[in-house]
């Protein structure tokens, strides 16, 4: 019989840490677990490399000359407001479907059996998920400085429109997690993602100009969070904005706005996040 | 009852919906014992291991694990529990030691220590050569091993096994028995769910046998075998042999219902007296009548009697044993026996 017991000789127990310390350190490791699947299949990370690339191409080259904006500009400068929120937004599918899968699997179940935090499941995943969607920010703006894109502001003005496309990026896994939460499969969660994603960037501001749209669409298009991402990183750039001379708060707003609707859906998807994890897990 | 029950609960309910998955569930399984939990499919093991693993709220009723109630002390009761479920909770992209050093680090062991215990228990289970693959590439029995060495990673004073060996194949099953011995041996509490009568035999020290979420019989295996009384002879026919004729001749050595095997041509009941020349006097009675016996042998009742016996249906077996298993059996009289024997044995006569 080999030497090693399967209990083993009590070791000392890392016990001595308060209750919000070890939340840390439990969203720390399972943000490393999440990490660490991508560097066992980096194939994963697709959506905010290869997907990037190919829309603002596609966009650049098919769609971009048919477009005209509003008071002038190159629609390759317009274009990568818009991307970054359609990049980030894109990323909330995926968070629903590893929650899909988590819940699917025994895993949680084993987390629910040990003395952890019970939020740190998707406290952890989000904050990976956030992680990836700063690869998906940088992947745009570099191939957008490829077909000509430029910052014409300061360092601070750049800081503060990639920093408010991550806090936008952030909100959506929270409604990539829930929706993980109420669907039972990977595939329903991917059709799910496509049904909302899909008309969510597509009626608003981030490719095409709210002006082009019908009368009757354009007030959604500007109520869109969407379209105030795309404005406001648009103003914070220094790159043609057209939304800027629409009379609608949030277009005269963006930032305001874009801070207000990422604010309020953390505020509503991430305790409701929580709230169906315990459920469904509670059974 | 004494402080000395490491597993407590008192008249569990839990609903889902209509079905009614535990009805009143009762047990107390002793400090550094191993308690078998045996029924069939729905009969509320499951539901029971996860109430009193807190993953599951009961309706009604309440239980202790170490004295911590697993309602209001959840968190204690964590510290202080492992799980093994049906199937493998294990991330499949993660390596088998990763697994195990996020579940220790999860069940507040420090990154050294949960380290150490991972490359301990790697080795113990004889998975170092795989530690550094993911997962998803482990064999069943490989992930079944793991996912137990991750249960255990926190080393919990009463260790919770739902089904631990459910579709494993022989060998597996026998490395997880000698693997769940060898915890026994060092003390720690052990609840063990299964299918498989012969599992709770082999493990448990003590065993309730549970259906539709109550306790119907509880006690060590001797007992439960003892409560369904003596010895049973089995007599195995030969080839064409009418098994009614058999069973009727069978009946003034016999006390009880004879149950018949029609695939394996096999008859079984529980006998009136044993001793010396019990088998001599029943071949003789069946050469009376014209049935030759191929093989005749008395046995005590194994749990399988009990099950029959309390449930008055079969426990499900194995996956491993024979093809057709249970089902074939039928009371000896019902319909279609015989009629299959002959065609089987066409080829063999």
């Amino acid at each position: 019989m080999s030497a090693v017991t399967i209990t083993g000789t009590q070791g000392p127990r890392a016990r001595s840490r308060s209750s919000f310390a070890w939340a840390v350190k439990d969203v720390w490791v399972l943000t490393r677990r999440s990490l660490a699947r991508i560097r066992r299949e980096p194939e994963t990370l697709a959506d905010v490399t290869i997907q990037p690339i190919i829309f603002v191409l596609l966009f650049c080259y098919v769609f971009g000359n048919a477009i005209r904006i509003p008071g002038g500009g190159n629609y390759h400068e317009y274009l990568i407001g818009g991307m970054l929120g359609m990049g980030l937004a894109q990323t909330a599918p995926g968070t629903a479907v590893a929650m899909v899968t988590d819940m699917s699997t025994g895993l949680v179940d084993r987390f629910r059996s040990l003395p952890m935090s019970r939020a740190a499941v998707l406290a952890g995943r989000s904050i990976a998920d956030l992680l990836t969607q700063v690869i998906g920010v940088i992947v745009t703006a570099g191939v957008g400085l490829a077909v000509g894109w430029r910052i014409h502001t300061g360092v601070l003005d750049a800081l503060a429109a990639f920093g408010l496309a991550l806090l936008f990026g952030y909100a959506f896994t929270w409604a990539g997690a829930c929706l993980g939460m109420v669907l039972r499969s990977p595939e329903a969660a991917q059709q799910a993602g496509f049904i909302i994603f899909l008309p969510l960037t597509f009626i608003s501001s981030a490719f095409v100009p709210v002006q082009a749209m019908p009368g009757w669409l354009q007030p959604v298009a500007e109520w869109n969070p969407m379209s105030s991402l795309a404005a406001a990183t648009r103003h914070y750039f220094g790159n043609p904005n057209p939304a800027a001379g629409i009379h609608s708060w949030p277009m005269e707003h963006p930032v305001l706005a874009v801070a207000g609707w990422s604010l309020l859906m953390l505020a509503v998807f991430a305790p409701l996040a929580v709230h169906l994890y315990r459920r469904k897990a509670r059974g | 009852m004494g402080n000395d029950a490491a597993i407590r609960a008192d008249q569990l309910v839990k609903n889902f919906g209509k079905t009614k998955a535990l009805a009143g569930l009762s047990l107390s399984v002793p400090r550094g014992s191993v308690f078998g939990l045996l029924g069939p499919n729905g009969a509320g093991k499951t539901t029971g291991v996860r109430v009193l693993t807190t993953l599951l709220l009961p309706d009604a009723g309440r239980a202790e694990v170490l004295g911590y109630d697993v309602v209001k002390d959840a968190g204690p009761v964590r510290e202080r529990i492992g799980l093994t479920g049906q199937y493998a909770a294990l991330d499949d992209y993660l390596s088998g030691r990763a697994n195990l050093i996020m579940i220790g680090q999860l069940g507040r062991l420090s990154g050294r220590e949960a380290k150490r215990r991972a490359d301990d228990l790697l080795e113990r289970f004889d998975l170092t050569d795989a530690a550094g693959r993911a997962v998803k590439t482990y064999s069943g029995g490989m992930r079944r091993r793991l996912d137990l060495a991750a249960s255990l990673i926190g080393r919990p004073e009463v260790l919770f096994l739902d089904e631990p060996t459910t579709g494993l194949d022989p060998r597996s099953r026998a490395v997880m028995w000698d693997i769940i011995r060898e915890l026994a041996a060092e003390g720690t509490t052990l609840l063990l769910t299964t299918q498989y009568l012969e599992e709770a035999d082999q493990l448990a020290e003590r065993v309730a046998v549970i259906d539709t979420g109550t306790v119907i019989a509880e006690g060590t295996p001797d007992e439960l075998k003892e409560a369904v009384g003596g010895e049973r002879v089995e007599i195995a026919l030969t080839p064409g042999a009418d098994l009614d004729k058999a069973a009727a001749a069978l009946t003034m050595y016999t006390a009880g219902p004879v149950r018949a095997d029609v695939a394996a041509r096999r008859l079984d009941a529980p006998i009136t007296a044993s001793g010396a020349g019990i088998t001599t006097r029943i071949v003789r009675a069946l050469d009376d009548v014209g049935i030759e016996v191929d093989r005749i042998s008395v046995r005590r009742p194994s749990l399988d009697d009990v099950f029959l016996n309390l449930t008055g249906h079969q426990a499900e077996h194995k996956p491993a044993s024979r093809p057709g298993g249970p089902e074939d059996s039928v009371p000896i009289g019902g319909a279609g026996t015989g009629s299959d024997d002959d065609e089987q044995e066409g080829e063999a006569a």
